[in-house]
C-alpha cells in the first residue's frame, strides 16, 4: 500500500515547518516541505499530495495582518491548484498562522450554502487582534464538537493544546455564524468564554472551524507542539506514568493520514 | 557625504590634532593607538585613506577586540602589595578552561560561539552577547537587533548552527522612577522595558525560536544605561563544526541590502553614554527578522550540501570585521560597488562599515557558487559576490576600480598597542542591620514585600509575550505548577524530537552583592547558575558557562579593581566546580555622564553567568511546584549569616558587610549528592534557595503547586552561630535548595544525601495556610497561599 503523502508549505517567515513535519511522520506519512515558490514555478506538483499543510508562523512577517500576503499569494497564483486539490476530495489543514491563512483565502469557511452568488475564494470570517492586544504563549483547554471534521473522529471530547499568537479573535457576521453552527462547521471551542481560557476573545469561543465537508481544517492552537506527554506543561504533576505516552496533538495528524489511506489511495 | 574616499591627514598631526580626529570621527581609539597608526602609515609615507583608518578604528575596538581584558593590569588591593596581571581573560577565563581540560568541550573562545558535544549526530552551540548602548537610546530596535545578532553569531558558528532556544536577562531602572528624577537625555525605564520586551518578542517569536529562560532585574543604577543580554543556543551537526578559507575562494555576501544604519556601532558602544547620546539615532541598526529567517533557511540547506567553507555574520564593524576575520589568514580583496545597496549615495567608508542588520558572509569555492545561487533564488534571499580570498595576508578594498584601502592583515589584527591599565580594589564599609526578633515575632509582611519586590515578583506578563512552545521541543517550561504561572529555575528542551536526550539552560546575576564585594556576586553567580541547572535535574559534571561582564569605564581604576576581584572568583569558583567557560563577552563603558554637571553614574558591576547542562533522559526532570500534601520539605545546605546585599536587608535600607560566600568544597558535594537523588526518582519538587532565601524560596513552590506549608526553622542546619529567626529566614547563602520528598522515598533521599547538610523544615498541607514556627516554636509567619501568590503577582501585573 502506497503511504499519503503530505505536502507542508513554505514561504518566508513560516517557524513550525518542522515540528509539522514530525507530527505527520510520526503519523506515519510521507513529508515533504515545500518552498511555495516551487508549487508557482511548477517544480513541485500539489496533484502529487493527498494533504496539504500551512503551518504556523509569520508568513512574511504577518504585515499588514496576519497571514493576508501569503493568502493573497495563493489566491492569485494558486487558485486553480487549490481548487482542484479540494475538488479531488483532498484533505488541507491550517495551523495558527496557516488557520488565518486558510480564512484570508476563503477556503474556510468555504462558500455559503444558500447563497451561491459569491464568488470562490472569497473572505468571510477573520481572525481579529486578541482583545488582551498582545501575542500571549499559553495553554488552552479545548471543547470538540460534534463536526465532519475528518482531522478530529474520535478525538476525546476535551482536549489540552497551546496557542501561540497575537491574532487569533475568530469573528464573523452574525450570519455567517449562524451558519457554521448550523452545518456544525465548529470543530474547537474554548472551554469557557472567560479570559485566559478564551485567550483572544473569539466569537462564541470559537479555536477551530472545518468546510462543510469537513476536509478543510483550521485551528489556532498547536497540535503539533503536543506530541509526547513530555510536552504537557504539567507533565512533572500527572501521577499516572503508566499512561500513554502520546500526547493530545497527535491523534489530529494520524486521522488524516488514516482518512487517506481509507479514501483516497 | 558624497561617493568619494578621503585622505586622514594623520602624517602631520600633533596629539591634539590626533586626538580630535579620534573623537569627531567616533574612532574611540586612544592617543596611544593613533600613534601607533600614525607610525605605521609614516613608515609607509602616506596618509590613510577613511576607509583605512575606519577599518582600524572598529578593529581595534572595544567591541571587537576586548582589549580591557587582555590589557596588563597593575592591581592593589586593600593596602596589600601590587600586582600585575597579564590579561584578565587569558589568566582567569580561558586558563580556567584549560585546566578543567572537559573533553566534551569542542570548540571554546576561538569562533562565534563556544561548541559542546550533544548525542552522536550533534553539538550545540551556545552564545550570550550584550545589546545595551543602542537599546538605551532605541530599546525596540537596540534589543530586537540583539536577538537577531546573536541568532547570526549561532548561524556563523563553525558551518552554521540552527537556532534553537532564546535566553534573555534585561536590568533597568526603577520602573517607579519619577519622571522628574530622570537623568537629562535618557528615556524612562519603563518605556525601555516595554520597549525592550516587544522588540525581543517580536524578534524572537517570528525567527520561530523559543525564547524559555531568562531573567529581569531592577536598580536604580540601571536607568541611563539599561543591560540587554541576548542569548542563543544552537544545534550543528558534528561534521559541520570546521571552518576554513583557501585563496581563491570567492567572498559572498547574503542576506539583507546595506545602507546607512548602524554605522559605528562598534566604536560607540565602546564609549560612555551622555545626555547627548540620544541623537545619536543612526548607530542603531534597524531589524528584519523575516530577513535572517529567509538566511536560516537558505544557509542551512547549502551547508548540509557543503557548498562554502567558512562563515561569519556581519556584526559590529559590518563588512570591514567579517571580511577582516575571515580573511585574516590569507588575505582578501573586496569591491564595494558590487554590494547591493538599500539606496544610493553611500561612501566607501559606509558600506565598508555599515551595520545593516541580517548579513552574513561566506567563503565560496567558486565551483559552488551556481548551487548555492539556486538555493539562494528559490528562498528569495538576495546574494552577492563581493570579491577573493586571496593569499597576500592584505586586506584590499576597492570601489570602482580604485584601490580605497591596502592593510597588512598583520598590522590590522596585531598592531594593537597592548594597554598597561591600573586598578585598586578598597573593600567598602556598609552599616550593619541587626536582627528584628527583638522588634517582631511577626515576618509575614516582610515576607510578602519581599515576594513583591520588582526583582523577585513574577514575569508571567513577559514571558506569555514569548513563543516558549515553538519547535516543539520544550520540555520544562519557564512556568510551572498548577496554575502554570509559578518560576522555574531553568528551562529544558529536547532539540532532537522523538529523542529524550535534552539541553537545560539556565542564568545566574547577582549585581547587590557587588556592592560588598565584586568577587562574592561574581562567584554567587556561577553559584546560582548551577543551582538551577541541578533544581530542574541536571548536573555539575555536564554543565559549561558563559560569562557576560558589564561593567563601568575600565579606565578608572575603581572600576578596572571590581573588574579584576570578578576575574579572580570566575578562576575560583569555575575550577572549583569543574565547569568550563565556552564563551563569553564583554560590555563595558556602561556609564553615564551629564555634560553639564559633570556628574558621572556607572551600573553596579554586573557580571552574568549563563549555564547549559546535557541531560541524557528528560524524563528524569523536575520542577518547582509541591505535588502534593503529606510530602516532606526539606532544606538543602548549610545557612550562614549571610544576609549583606540581600534582599531582606534592601527591604528595610542596608547593604551590610556579609554578602554569600561560596564554598564549592560544600556545594560541589551538595549538587552531585541532589543530582543523584533526583535522578533517583527520590525528589519530587526542587527548587534553588536564592533571592528572599528559604522564605521566598518555600513560598514560590507552596503556592505554584496550590497547596500550603506548615514549616519551623528548627532543623534548618546552619554553618555559623546563626540563630535569629530574620535571618534564618531571609539569609542568601549560596549552595541551597528546597525540596519536596515523599513519605514512603524519605529514607531513600537520606541516604542519597549522606554527606551533606539537609534538614526537614515540614510538610506540604492540603488547606492554603503557609505557616512558619521560628525556632523558639512561636509562629512567625501565618498567612495564605492565595494571598502570597497575589502579592507576587501584582506588582508587574501588566
Amino acid at each position: 500500500m502506497t503511504t499519503p503523502k503530505v505536502l507542508i508549505l513554505r514561504t518566508a517567515g513560516t517557524n513550525c515547518d518542522a515540528e509539522t513535519d514530525t507530527a505527520f511522520r510520526l503519523a506515519g506519512a510521507e513529508t515533504a516541505l515545500v518552498h511555495i515558490q516551487n508549487l508557482i514555478s511548477g517544480k513541485v506538483n500539489l496533484t502529487d499530495y493527498q494533504i496539504l499543510a500551512i503551518p504556523g508562523g509569520f508568513s512574511y512577517g504577518d504585515d499588514i495582518a496576519a497571514g493576508i500576503l501569503l493568502a493573497i499569494e495563493m489566491k492569485h497564483k494558486l487558485t486553480d491548484m487549490l481548487n482542484r486539490f479540494v475538488a479531488d476530495g483532498k484533505l488541507v489543514i491550517g495551523i495558527c498562522n496557516g488557520f488565518q491563512v486558510l480564512v484570508r483565502t476563503g477556503l474556510l469557511p468555504g462558500m455559503s450554502s444558500s447563497d451561491s452568488s459569491t464568488p470562490e475564494m472569497t473572505q468571510r470570517t477573520t481572525l481579529a487582534m486578541n482583545t488582551s492586544a498582545r501575542f500571549e504563549c499559553r495553554w488552552v483547554d479545548l471543547e470538540t464538537q460534534e463536526s465532519p471534521c475528518v482531522f478530529t473522529e474520535g478525538v476525546k471530547p476535551r482536549v489540552y493544546l497551546p496557542v501561540a499568537h497575537a491574532e487569533g479573535r475568530f469573528t464573523a457576521p452574525t450570519d455567517v455564524l449562524a451558519e457554521l453552527e448550523a452545518n456544525h462547521q465548529v470543530v474547537f471551542r474554548y472551554a469557557e468564554s472567560e479570559y485566559p481560557i478564551n485567550p483572544n476573545g473569539s466569537d462564541a469561543d470559537i479555536a477551530g472551524i472545518c468546510d462543510a465537508t469537513g476536509r478543510i481544517f483550521g485551528l489556532m492552537p498547536h497540535p503539533e507542539r503536543f506530541l509526547t506527554k513530555w510536552n504537557h506543561p504539567r507533565w512533572t504533576r500527572l501521577a499516572d506514568n503508566t499512561a500513554s505516552e502520546e500526547g493530545d496533538g497527535l491523534v489530529i495528524f494520524k486521522n488524516a493520514v488514516n482518512y487517506v489511506k481509507t479514501n483516497l489511495l | 557625504m558624497s561617493n568619494t574616499v578621503n585622505e586622514i591627514n594623520i602624517l602631520n598631526a600633533d596629539d591634539a590634532e590626533l586626538m580630535r580626529i579620534s573623537r569627531e570621527g567616533t574612532l574611540s581609539l586612544n592617543l596611544n593607538e593613533m600613534k601607533t597608526i600614525q607610525t605605521h602609515f609614516g613608515a609607509l609615507g602616506r596618509n590613510p585613506t577613511d576607509v583605512e583608518i575606519e577599518t582600524i578604528a572598529q578593529t581595534w575596538s572595544e567591541h571587537c577586540v576586548h582589549k580591557t581584558f587582555k590589557s596588563i593590569i597593575r592591581y592593589s588591593e586593600d593596602g596589600k602589595a601590587p600586582e600585575q596581571i597579564d590579561g584578565l581573560f587569558p589568566t582567569y577565563i580561558q586558563r580556567a578552561t584549560e585546566e578543567i581540560d572537559k573533553p566534551w568541550c569542542v570548540s571554546v573562545f576561538s569562533d562565534n560561539a563556544g561548541i559542546i558535544e550533544f548525542d552522536e549526530t550533534f553539538n550545540l552551540v551556545f552564545k550570550v552577547e550584550t545589546h545595551n548602548h543602542p537599546s538605551a537610546i532605541e530599546p525596540y530596535g537596540g534589543a530586537g537587533t540583539g536577538i537577531g545578532g546573536v541568532i547570526r553569531d549561532s548561524l556563523g558558528t563553525g558551518l552554521g548552527a540552527k537556532p534553537i532556544l532564546n535566553t534573555d536577562v534585561f536590568c533597568f531602572g526603577m520602573p517607579d522612577t519619577p519622571y522628574t528624577q530622570l537623568p537629562k537625555g535618557t528615556l524612562h525605564p519603563k518605556r525601555v522595558f516595554k520597549g525592550v520586551v516587544a522588540g525581543v518578542r517580536d524578534y524572537g517569536n517570528r525567527m520561530g525560536i523559543p525564547t524559555a529562560n531568562g531573567a529581569i532585574l531592577f536598580d536604580a543604577r540601571y536607568t541611563a544605561n539599561p543591560l540587554v543580554f541576548c542569548g542563543n543556543v544552537g544545534l550543528i551537526p558534528r561534521n559541520r563544526c570546521e571552518k576554513s578559507v583557501e585563496p581563491g575562494d570567492l567572498v559572498v555576501a547574503i542576506g539583507g541590502q546595506t545602507g546607512r544604519d548602524g554605522i559605528h556601532g562598534a566604536t560607540f558602544s565602546s564609549a560612555e553614554l551622555d545626555d547627548t547620546s540620544e541623537n545619536l539615532g543612526s548607530v542603531v541598526q534597524i531589524g528584519n527578522p523575516i530577513m535572517e529567517k529567509k538566511i536560516v533557511d537558505a544557509l542551512l540547506q547549502a551547508r548540509d550540501r557543503n557548498l562554502y567553507r567558512s562563515i561569519t555574520d556581519c556584526g559590529a564593524g559590518g563588512f570591514s570585521s567579517a571580511v577582516g576575520e575571515m580573511g585574516e589568514p590569507v588575505g582578501a580583496e573586496v569591491h564595494l560597488e558590487r554590494v547591493s545597496l538599500k539606496y544610493e549615495g553611500l561612501a566607501p567608508w559606509e558600506i565598508w562599515l555599515s551595520e545593516a542588520q541580517e548579513r552574513m558572509v561566506i567563503a565560496v569555492p567558486p565551483e559552488n557558487l551556481s548551487e548555492l545561487m539556486e538555493i539562494c533564488k528559490a528562498e528569495v534571499v538576495e546574494a552577492t559576490v563581493l570579491g577573493t580570498f586571496t593569499d597576500t595576508h592584505r586586506l584590499q578594498v576597492f570601489y570602482e576600480g580604485a584601490i580605497v584601502a591596502d592593510l597588512e592583515m598583520e598590522f590590522l589584527h596585531h598592531g594593537l598597542p597592548k594597554p598597561v591599565k591600573q586598578a585598586v580594589w578598597q573593600p567598602p564599609k556598609h552599616q550593619e542591620m541587626p536582627s528584628r526578633d527583638e522588634a517582631t515575632k511577626d515576618y509575614t509582611d516582610d515576607l510578602k514585600q519581599l515576594l513583591a519586590s520588582p526583582n523577585i515578583a513574577s514575569k508571567e506578563s513577559v514571558i506569555r509575550q514569548y513563543d516558549h512552545e515553538v519547535q516543539g521541543g520544550i520540555v520544562i517550561n519557564p512556568l510551572v505548577g498548577v496554575a502554570n504561572d509559578g518560576p522555574s529555575d531553568a528551562c529544558v528542551v529536547t532539540p532532537v524530537l522523538g529523542s529524550r536526550k535534552g539541553v537545560i539552560v539556565a542564568n545566574g546575576i547577582n549585581p547587590k552583592y557587588s556592592d560588598v564585594d565584586p568577587y562574592l556576586s561574581a562567584a554567587s553567580a556561577i553559584d546560582e547558575a548551577l543551582r538551577n541547572i541541578v533544581a530542574v535535574g541536571g548536573s555539575v559534571e555536564k554543565t559549561a558557562l558563559l560569562d557576560n561582564f558589564c561593567w563601568g569605564n575600565p579606565d578608572k581604576p575603581d572600576r578596572l579593581g571590581e573588574l579584576v576581584r570578578a576575574a579572580k572568583a570566575c578562576y575560583d569558583i569555575a575550577t572549583a566546580y569543574g565547569t568550563p567557560y565556552i564563551s563569553g563577552k564583554d560590555s563595558l563603558y556602561n556609564e553615564y555622564s551629564d555634560t553639564t554637571t559633570g556628574e558621572q553614574r556607572a551600573i553596579p558591576s554586573t557580571l552574568l553567568i549563563s549555564a547549559i547542562c546535557v541531560i541524557s533522559d528528560i524524563r528524569r526532570a523536575v520542577t518547582m511546584d509541591v505535588k502534593a500534601p503529606g510530602n516532606f520539605i526539606y532544606v538543602v545546605g548549610n545557612t550562614y549569616t549571610e544576609l549583606g546585599g540581600s534582599h531582606y536587608f534592601g527591604i528595610h535600607g542596608f547593604i551590610g558587610n556579609n554578602a554569600p560566600i561560596v564554598r564549592p568544597d560544600e556545594g560541589k558535594l551538595t549538587m552531585q549528592r541532589l543530582s543523584a537523588a533526583i535522578n533517583s526518582g527520590f525528589v519530587r519538587s526542587c527548587h534553588d534557595c536564592s533571592e528572599g532565601g528559604i522564605g521566598v524560596a518555600a513560598a514560590e513552590m507552596a503556592f505554584a503547586g496550590g497547596y500550603g506549608m506548615s514549616l519551623s526553622l528548627n532543623d534548618i542546619p546552619t554553618g555559623d552561630e546563626i540563630t535569629a529567626d530574620d535571618f534564618l529566614l531571609f539569609s542568601e547563602s549560596n549552595s541551597r535548595f528546597i525540596v519536596e520528598v515523599e513519605p514512603q522515598h524519605r529514607d531513600a533521599y537520606e541516604t542519597h544525601m549522606e554527606g551533606v547538610s539537609t534538614g526537614c523544615l515540614g510538610t506540604v498541607t492540603d488547606t492554603p495556610e503557609f505557616v512558619i514556627n521560628g525556632k523558639t516554636g512561636q509562629t512567625i509567619v501565618k498567612t495564605s497561599i492565595d494571598i502570597l501568590k497575589s502579592a507576587w503577582q501584582t506588582p508587574l501585573h501588566s
